[in-house]
């Protein structure tokens, strides 16, 4: 790791003042993707600003439409959260599936929303859940958050302090690990909102990272059964292909994983 | 450079320390324990594991300026003088390890999934929450069969201790 000056700002205002007020500053959280990667010099940021400390990102609140989690909230946290198991459970077990014990009591829900590592589990819920992102000076709707491999909405120096997630019908995850890296090589989290519409977004698969398979959603919207989906198929090109799986077959593991997060409405499916 | 004070093991240890210093540097190069172990380096092994606040964590991956004012459990810290930890004890009896490098990392993981399960474990959720620490060696066996036994002892001891 290069050298580096470390931060760890109380407010809000605080930290984006010391955002802009630094030379190449890069905000932290829980650090395991960014302490790696530093670790390897594939960044040298010279202010690492801590946002754990921030009260405003931290907490769980669960109201009878949504679930509010604050951005520093661990996925652990998540994971044991008796009303997130109660109100959205496959969102609950999708955080317990992040990654092993001891990356769920560091890594945060904020952190991997931000970093949008195109393998990531969460954001697959905040797209699928049509989440709502609260940061220090707007709000993002979950479809025009994500832009691609590790882009997002989110300005320089702007900052993601809690999600809000509309609280679905039902919902299921099923995901695909890589049994080396427990990174998704393909995941689904499918939900059927209050309105009767079902959104099913798809993450660990795409080339451009997470994104909806609007197919699936007009089939399920009509009948939420695994059979639905039937003989729909999703087109390679719009896939990863990589030494773990090449994209025909990641494109095979979308449609298994859509089915089987039809056939675990109401919790998870984790291989 | 910061000054970082981290209770590790019970004592208060306060060092001037670059920014960019991990936990695991912190433990090991300026208090001088080595226990823990840094295996791969890159988040995945978990031999550098321990408590941090009272949870396990990937000492390798926490930086000791954020750690600063916390608590910290290594290695060193589980036995009573001469007395073993009871997971100690149960990685001795079962013999748990071959070259012992993970060892310490799997011994802090072991004591943090008893802990949070109350030793209410079978062995497939044993497996599943050790995902984080590998063993080239053992091929797991013993040391699920440790963690099982210690669990045992765990919820025994809890059970007399509540009567």
């Amino acid at each position: 790791m290069y050298a580096t000056t470390y931060h760890k700002p109380r407010t809000l205002a605080e930290a984006v003042a010391l955002y802009e007020s630094s030379d190449e500053p890069t905000y932290l959280s829980g650090g395991h993707t960014l302490i790696p990667t530093l670790k390897n010099r594939l960044a040298a940021p010279q202010h690492l600003i801590d946002l754990r400390a921030i009260p405003e990102l931290s907490g769980i609140a669960v109201t009878s439409d949504t679930v509010v989690i604050g951005a520093a909230t661990k996925h652990a946290a998540v994971a044991a959260s008796k009303e997130v198991k109660a109100a959205i459970p496959a969102l609950a077990g999708l955080a317990g599936s992040i990654g092993d014990v001891q990356v769920r009591h560091m890594g945060t829900i904020g952190g991997s929303t931000a970093n949008n590592d195109p393998a990531a589990d969460y954001p697959s819920a905040v797209l699928s859940l049509n989440a709502i992102l609260h940061t220090d000076r707007r709000e993002i709707p979950a479809d025009e958050y994500f832009q691609g491999l590790y882009t997002t909405a989110l300005e320089p120096g702007e900052i993601l302090v809690r999600l809000e997630f509309r609280i679905p019908d039902i919902a299921g995850y099923a995901k695909f690990r890589n049994p080396a890296s427990r990174y998704a090589m393909a995941a689904a989290f499918v939900s059927k909102h209050r309105d009767g519409h079902v959104r099913v977004a798809i993450t660990g698969a795409g080339n451009e990272g997470v994104f909806r398979w609007t197919e699936a959603e007009e089939r399920l919207t009509e009948n939420l059964t695994a059979k639905a989906l039937d003989g729909l198929a999703i087109d390679p090109s719009r896939m990863m292909g990589d030494m773990h799986a090449p994209a025909d077959y990641r494109a095979h593991l979308v449609t298994v994983m859509a089915r089987r997060a039809v056939q675990n409405l109401g919790g998870t499916h984790i291989v | 450079m910061s000054r970082v004070t981290i209770t590790i093991n019970g004592r208060a240890e306060t060092r001037e320390v670059e920014d960019r210093t991990l936990l695991v540097q912190f433990i090991r190069e300026h208090v001088g324990l080595t226990g823990t172990h840094v295996g791969c380096d890159t988040t995945q092994c978990g031999a550098c594991t321990v408590h941090l606040d009272g949870r396990a964590v990937k000492s390798c991956t926490v930086l000791a300026a954020a750690a600063d004012g916390a608590e910290v459990t290594t290695i060193e810290g589980l036995a009573d003088g001469q007395t073993l930890h009871p997971v100690q004890q149960a990685f001795h009896e079962h013999h748990g390890l071959q070259c012992g490098y993970c060892t310490p990392g799997m011994i802090m993981a072991s004591v943090d999934i008893i802990r949070r399960h109350d030793g209410m474990l079978d062995e497939h959720t044993v497996r599943h929450e050790l995902e984080g620490n590998i063993c080239r060696c053992t091929g797991y066996h013993n040391i699920v069969k440790a963690v099982l036994d210690a669990a045992e002892k765990h919820r025994a001891a809890h059970a007399v201790a509540a009567e």
